[in-house]
């Protein structure tokens, strides 16, 4: 589904990503991890297609097209949500224009007809049933006064109503109790299928106790250092970031 | 970064004018320039009996002793009063009985604008008067409003049919010493609408003037005279276009509304007079002095605009809250775009008990255009426990254009309550972003915020209005992003 092939990226000439190599499959949860500042929400923000960032080198493809040029706005329609670590606020917008906007959209672009209001808000009413979303937040405009886990959750509640193909949560985690970290997992789990891949992102192990991924990869200093199951990530949680650091002066030293 | 942004702010300046047509009829267009005699053929034109021609000509001589205003915060060039055409009309008959009398290309004109004159197929509640240039060309629904003893037709056939409400009431709330527009206006006026709802009478639709500009190196001037009696109620609309030009036109009209004891007015405008194109060329000067008295105890006006047009707009919807516990309301949205320059807003001039004023303006800049809010909340000495409250909003798209806020406050009573809330925001582009990433579009997405934004002083149109309004703010900023 998402093939990189040395991905090299750089904000404002300061080489970020430095030869990313990853390939996602239907089917499958895939967790990055690595300590602040490795590239991780950089990476997420150039798959969605943020143009903060110029990409140097390297090729993305997705389901056999050259993600790389295309638009935002197409590769969402095309399938790829993106989990936002920092959900931005919009106010005055409500949820339910921005969410039945973005889903005709998605429709228009496969040649589906607009969902009526009656169809649209019981397809709402269905997914925050599934996503186990409290109903108040859908009446208000996107994120604006939402607490941080509440934004999370929005983030959730969207993704089951667009229904990507692939998404990719950027440290959904950060910032949860372990309440609402249990009912963001909760949701992502009811919302995998064969068909759909997820990308998790997150700083810390604890995610992974309630999102089991089938490969987790280890990001430092803008490269994939490590690969490996999903025992891996008790390794990170046993002794830190510091092991993976070791090996890998040599990086450091470039 | 900066440059992309630039790039897309380019494309703001694609937004097209879809009212930008002429309308090829015959013409009665007198000589360009401005006199003593200019002014009474005018008058003769009109056929006005004696005293309006003495009105206009002690309008027109003051007029002369002023100089046009240089306090707002607006770059207006030079404009020649000798080089404008002060009356132009399209020739007709003196007096229409019926809509078959009516030139098919007007009739046409007013179709394509989506004003139908016809009553038969007008299903939708609203009785229009349409203003050509210089005159009135058609009142629809007349003889149903009769009926309840509401006066709507047009200034002219006013003077003509009720002289004594127009003189008892004309330049009462906007004497022609107001101001240069007001003299020049009350010098100069062509037409315009007429409004009297009687005692008691609530107006069963809603009435509304269309203005049209359609000859070219004209002047509009044209006047509005409303007056509710006691306990009556109207809602009117005003709608105005103009045809897309190269050189400047102006229009600098006046409107003054009177509400009595218990009576209501719901003043509403969509204006999009033609705003000149990407490189500022051309476009209406739209100078504009409205003005309404709440004359009488618990008497309200409500004044809603949507202002989108016009290359230069210089327009303050003002209540005078004289009567006890009388209220006024002002809400705006104001767009300009390219290098569109609007400085707006309301005065509230309390004199009364227990009045309440509320101020609500949402001003939107993009491209290289300047947008100021200029208000005034006067509380006068006798004027106890007052209350206002302000809202003043501004959103930036881009970083080439500009907000300005000039709030003025002048209070006299210690009882007063006064509130000002002001925001300024910019579109982020990490808002747009979040909407891009659910699959919307980068203009769909400024449309929605906008529309969030602008909700609060859309929701006071009236329906058909609103949906209008919402349109006609997604062309005008079509393609910007911030």
């Amino acid at each position: 589904m998402l093939i990189i092939k040395n991905l090299r990226a750089s904000i404002e000439g300061n080489e970020i990503l430095k030869g990313i190599n990853l390939e996602v499959k239907a089917g499958e949860v895939h967790a990055i991890m690595g300590p602040n500042g490795s590239g991780k929400s950089t990476l997420s923000a150039i798959l969605a297609g943020r143009d903060l960032y110029q990409v140097t080198a390297g090729e993305v493809t997705f389901e056999g097209e050259n993600l790389l040029d295309l638009p935002p706005e197409v590769r969402a329609r095309k399938g790829i949500f993106l989990g936002f670590q920092y959900p931005v606020e919009i106010p005055g917008v409500s949820m339910v224009n921005f969410m039945r906007t973005a889903v005709n959209e998605v429709r228009k672009f496969r040649n589906l007809p607009d969902l009526s209001s009656s169809d649209f808000l019981k397809m709402m009413r269905e997914k925050k049933a599934l996503v186990e979303i409290d109903s108040g937040l859908t009446s208000r405009s996107v994120n604006e006064g939402f607490s941080g886990g509440e934004k999370k959750r929005n983030e959730i509640f969207q993704m089951a109503m667009l229904e990507p193909k692939l998404a990719i949560l950027d440290e959904t985690d950060s910032g949860l109790d372990i309440d609402a970290l249990k009912t963001v997992a909760y949701g992502v789990n009811r919302l995998k299928t064969p068909q759909n891949a997820i990308i998790v992102i997150t700083h810390y192990q604890r995610l992974l106790d309630y999102i089991v991924p089938d490969v987790i990869h280890v990001l430092y200093q803008g490269r994939i250092v490590k690969t490996g199951g999903k025992e891996l990530a008790f390794e990170l949680e046993e002794k830190g970031y510091d092991w993976i650091k070791e090996p890998n002066r040599e990086i450091e030293n470039e | 970064m900066t440059e992309d942004r630039n790039k897309i702010l380019h494309e703001v300046t694609q937004g097209e004018y879809k009212y930008g047509f002429v309308t090829d009829i015959e013409q009665d267009i007198i000589k360009k320039g401005l006199n003593e005699e200019v002014i009474r053929m005018i008058s003769a034109k009109k056929k006005e009996p004696q005293w309006m021609l003495e009105f206009r000509l002690k309008a027109y001589l003051y007029w002369t002793t002023l100089k046009m205003p240089e306090w707002a915060h607006l770059k207006i060039p030079e404009i020649d009063y000798q080089d404008i055409i002060y009356y132009a009309a399209p020739k007709q008959q003196a007096k229409l009985n019926s809509l078959d009398e009516v030139d098919p290309e007007l009739l046409k004109t007013f179709d394509k604008l989506g004003i139908p004159l016809d009553e038969q197929k007008h299903l939708t509640g609203v009785a229009v008067d349409a203003v050509m240039d210089s005159i009135s060309v058609k009142t629809t629904f007349k003889e149903t409003l009769a009926e309840l003893g509401i006066i709507f037709c047009s200034f002219s056939e006013a003077i003509l049919e009720h002289p004594d409400l127009v003189k008892q009431y004309m330049g009462s709330v906007v004497p022609y010493r107001d101001n240069y527009f007001a003299a020049l206006n009350s010098a100069v006026f062509s037409d315009g609408s007429f409004v009297y709802i009687p005692k008691g009478v609530k107006c069963p639709m809603e009435l509304s003037t269309y203005f049209r500009i359609n000859a070219a190196n004209t002047g509009q001037f044209e006047r509005t005279l409303i007056i509710a009696d006691e306990g009556a109620y109207v809602s009117y609309l005003e709608g105005c276009t103009a045809p897309m030009r190269d050189e400047n036109q102006l229009h600098a009209a006046i409107v003054e509304i009177i509400v009595q004891a218990d009576a209501e007015v719901k003043y509403s405008t969509v204006q999009n007079w033609y705003p000149g194109d990407k490189n500022g060329r051309g476009g209406i000067y739209n100078f504009v002095t409205k003005r309404g008295l709440c004359a009488g105890e618990n008497s309200k006006i409500s004044w809603t605009q949507v202002e989108t047009g016009s290359a230069i707009t210089w327009k303050y919807p003002s209540c005078i809250l004289r009567g006890d516990n009388s209220s006024g309301e002002f809400y705006s949205v104001a767009v300009t775009n390219n290098h569109q320059q609007a400085d707006t807003g309301t005065k509230m001039i309390h004199l009364g008990k227990n009045t309440k004023s509320t101020i609500v303006s949402k001003g939107i800049s993009a491209g290289l255009s300047q947008n100021s809010y200029r208000g005034l909340v006067h509380v006068a000495k006798n004027a106890d426990q007052a209350r206002n409250f302000s809202q003043c909003d501004s959103l930036l798209l881009g970083d080439r254009c500009g907000a300005h806020t000039f709030p003025y406050i002048k209070v006299n009573n210690n009882s007063a309550i006064v509130e000002h809330e002001a925001t300024t925001s910019r579109i982020g582009e990490d808002q747009i972003f979040y909407c891009n990433q659910r699959g919307i579009d980068t203009e769909t997405a400024i449309g929605l915020i906008v529309n969030g934004y602008t909700k609060e002083v859309l929701n006071k149109l009236p329906m058909e209005f609103a949906v209008e309004a919402q349109k006609l703010l997604q062309i005008s900023l079509e393609g910007s992003v911030g």
